[in-house]
């Protein structure tokens, strides 16, 4: 009996897992247009997906179909949505890439999560002819892969761009006469990490900063401690540290418990989330990140609302937003072209701008949105953007001033 | 001297990590896969607890420990008996138990994520600083130390005074010898098993006021686990807790004097050092 159960159990958790199906429809006459998703549910980044990645799939599909489904030459097409989770193994995204186009007979695939994932995701996008239009996606290779995959889309920016936004902001800081010149730097030992601290670290050194602490430190690392006392040690006026989720909450516990002096704070994934603001509350204000939005902005204000009523969650200042006018992109491009002909709609990115939930998203010849956030500051509860290349709306950076 | 109380801090938080893995393999001779995400569990337990009724990890593990003793009793009744009746060999049944632990570790995420989503979760308990000996430390890891430090000690006090803890270390030495003074291996097996099962859970809920959990983090814990146990000696209390505390130890030196990118390698220099020298682990006995 109990084994039965267990198997049951089983069963039912590995379906839940793989054939999350997006709502059904009542109306059989005209064919839904079938769109996969692909991204993890388990393993290394799904914690980061769960906030950023899925909830805007399902709010997305929920308002197409809320309104009818998508305008294709005339006739409303509902939209049906196909889940795999990838583990976060970039070879089960290639699988399960591969059972949408060919299974599934998928119409229009979205871009998997995260940087890895999606370059190598991208071979199998190109070769059955899908355009993905990346959102979380980092790299600086955007002219070498839109090259290889003339249909790949990168909207989220690059790590040069991302490094030398929080440069900027100490400059001006320091120009401004409110920061001396020490900085200290850390960064998680994975590409991220380390492809930003080799962009950040000339940058630095360009603008006459003086880099009296810069260290890595493994993936996972349990005890941060050793490594915010070093930074400290070292008396900086600002703190970098290019890390992922679990290391930004640790190393900003760490600073607060460590009453770390410094009047710029500067974590990179996670200091977004509004777990962020919810896990330090008054101690998260001014503690500078990477990303923002327009947060004042109309559109980002209704997108809030909207991703809160739909998932009962807060969307994160930075790549959900990105996320979901990626999916904007898609619905202007698939009703602008009339046809889910993926050549016909690939053709219609590269050709046209489109209005979204973060501004004007145009792709320049290289496949690439050049305008993006590449810092943002809690303020008042509100992760703010407050650098950007080219995005309006951007507020003052203002000091942090202790951990209270 | 704060880099070796940072060391010994993070040395007790191992502790609490490894030691519940070491009741399991050692004595009832499962090499628990999911060890990792019963922890996770403990902490997501301490989590709800903490945000939903204002419940302070401190009293939730007296709930939580009952309660993951009784899923762990009820797993080896269910998936590992027949798996112990099945195998021949001590050999056999340490393989079939590492398959099925593995299967089992995708179920317990898998449950975790429909529960609780795949979200971070982490909350603020004890993050303020305390001060020992003129520097500062985090009072939440200082708890977790203390508490490895009681519960390794009333394991070990357990296991060395009485007549229960003197039967499983009976059949940890020689399960066939033990059968035959008359010890109920079986049964003893499951409350070793269970009491693993629940100090891993106490020990995630300790862990959760400082780290960073989501659904999928266990096999992380489950990796460091297993080169502690493997480290301090099969079946031995003791050289878990010295493992765990010269990793951590260890790695607080390697971060602090030389760089914090190179404690992985430290750890694993150590471990295959100890391997060379002492096969069996610092604490095991030569297999005969």
């Amino acid at each position: 009996m109990k084994r039965r159960t267990l198997m049951k159990l089983t069963a039912a958790t590995s379906l839940a897992l793989s054939m999350m199906h997006g709502p059904a429809f009542a109306d059989a006459h005209v064919d839904p247009i079938v769109i996969g998703a692909v991204a993890p549910k388990t393993g290394p980044l799904a914690g980061g997906s769960t906030v950023s990645h899925w909830p805007n799939i399902a709010l997305w599909a929920g308002q197409i179909n809320a309104r009818g489904g998508l305008n294709v030459g005339g006739t409303m097409h509902p939209v049906e949505i196909i889940e795999y989770d990838d583990q976060t193994n970039p070879g089960e995204t290639i699988k399960a890439v591969q059972r949408l186009a060919t299974q599934d007979e998928a119409d229009f695939i979205l871009a998997p999560y995260g940087t890895g994932l999606n370059i190598a995701a991208a071979p199998i996008f190109a070769r059955y002819g899908y355009p993905q239009i990346t959102s979380t996606a980092i790299t600086d290779q955007v002219a070498e892969l839109s090259a290889q995959f003339p249909n790949m889309f990168f909207t989220l920016g690059g790590s040069k761009g991302l490094a030398e936004g929080a440069v900027e902001v100490l400059v001006n800081l320091r120009d401004a006469g409110d920061i001396g010149s020490k900085v200290a730097m850390v960064n998680v030992a994975d590409a991220f990490g380390i492809e930003l601290a080799a962009a950040a670290r000339p940058a630095l050194e360009a603008a006459g900063f003086d880099i009296v602490y810069d260290s890595s430190y493994p993936l996972g690392t349990q005890d941060l401690s050793p490594v915010v006392k070093g930074a400290a040690n070292a008396g900086p006026d600002a703190f970098l540290a290019w890390s992922y989720p679990g290391d930004t909450f640790a190393l900003t516990e760490l600073s607060q418990i460590e009453g770390m002096d410094v009047k710029v704070f500067y974590t990179a994934v996670g200091a977004s989330f509004p777990a962020y603001y919810g896990r330090f509350g008054a101690a998260a204000e001014n503690i500078i990140g990477a990303g923002g939005v327009n947060a004042d902005s109309q559109a980002f204000q209704d997108y809030r609302a909207a991703h809160m009523a739909a998932t009962g969650a807060e969307p994160d200042y930075w790549a959900s937003a990105m996320m979901y006018s990626s999916l904007q992109v898609l619905e202007q491009a698939i009703e602008g072209a009339g046809t889910i002909d993926r050549a016909v709609v690939s053709q219609y990115i590269k050709d046209n701008a489109f209005e979204t939930v973060v501004g004007t998203i145009d792709f320049d010849a290289q496949n690439n949105n050049a305008s993006f956030w590449t810092v943002g500051q809690w303020q008042d509860g509100v992760f703010r953007g407050v650098a950007s290349t080219g995005r309006e709306g951007a507020v003052d950076v203002k000091i942090k001033t202790g951990w209270e | 001297m704060d880099i070796l109380i940072t060391g010994l801090l993070l040395g007790g938080t191992y502790a609490l990590i490894a030691i519940g893995l070491n009741l399991q393999y050692g004595v009832a001779r499962i090499m628990n896969l999911a060890n990792g995400e019963m922890l996770v569990i403990g902490g997501f337990s301490a989590f709800w607890a903490h945000t939903n009724i204002g419940l302070s990890p401190l009293l939730t593990v007296f709930i939580l420990a009952p309660v993951a003793f009784g899923l762990n009793w009820l797993i080896y009744r269910v998936m590992m008996v027949p798996l112990v009746k099945r195998a021949k060999t001590r050999g056999q049944l340490e393989v079939d138990s590492i398959l099925a632990t593995f299967g089992l570790s995708f179920v317990l995420v898998g449950l975790m994520l429909a529960v609780f989503g795949g979200d971070y979760f982490n909350y603020s308990y004890l993050a303020v600083p305390i001060r020992i000996v003129g520097d500062t430390y985090a009072l939440n890891r200082v708890m977790a130390f203390v508490m490895a430090v009681i519960i390794c000690g009333l394991i070990y006090l357990w296991l060395n005074r009485t007549r229960a803890g003197m039967s499983i270390r009976a059949i940890a030495t020689a399960p066939d010898a033990a059968r035959l003074v008359g010890i109920d291996v079986r049964r003893l097996s499951a409350l070793t098993f269970a009491l693993g099962g629940a100090v891993t859970a106490v020990g995630g809920a300790y862990i959760s006021t400082f780290l960073t959990l989501d659904a999928s983090t266990g096999v992380v814990f489950t990796l460091k686990a297993l080169i502690i146990v493997i480290m301090g000696g099969v079946g031995d209390v003791r050289g878990t807790i010295v493992a765990a505390l010269l990793l951590g130890v260890l790695e607080s030196f390697v971060a602090a004097l030389i760089d914090p990118g190179l404690t992985l390698a430290a750890a694993y220099a150590m471990f295959i050092t100890i391997l060379l020298f002492r096969p069996q682990g610092l604490f095991g006995r030569k297999p005969t």
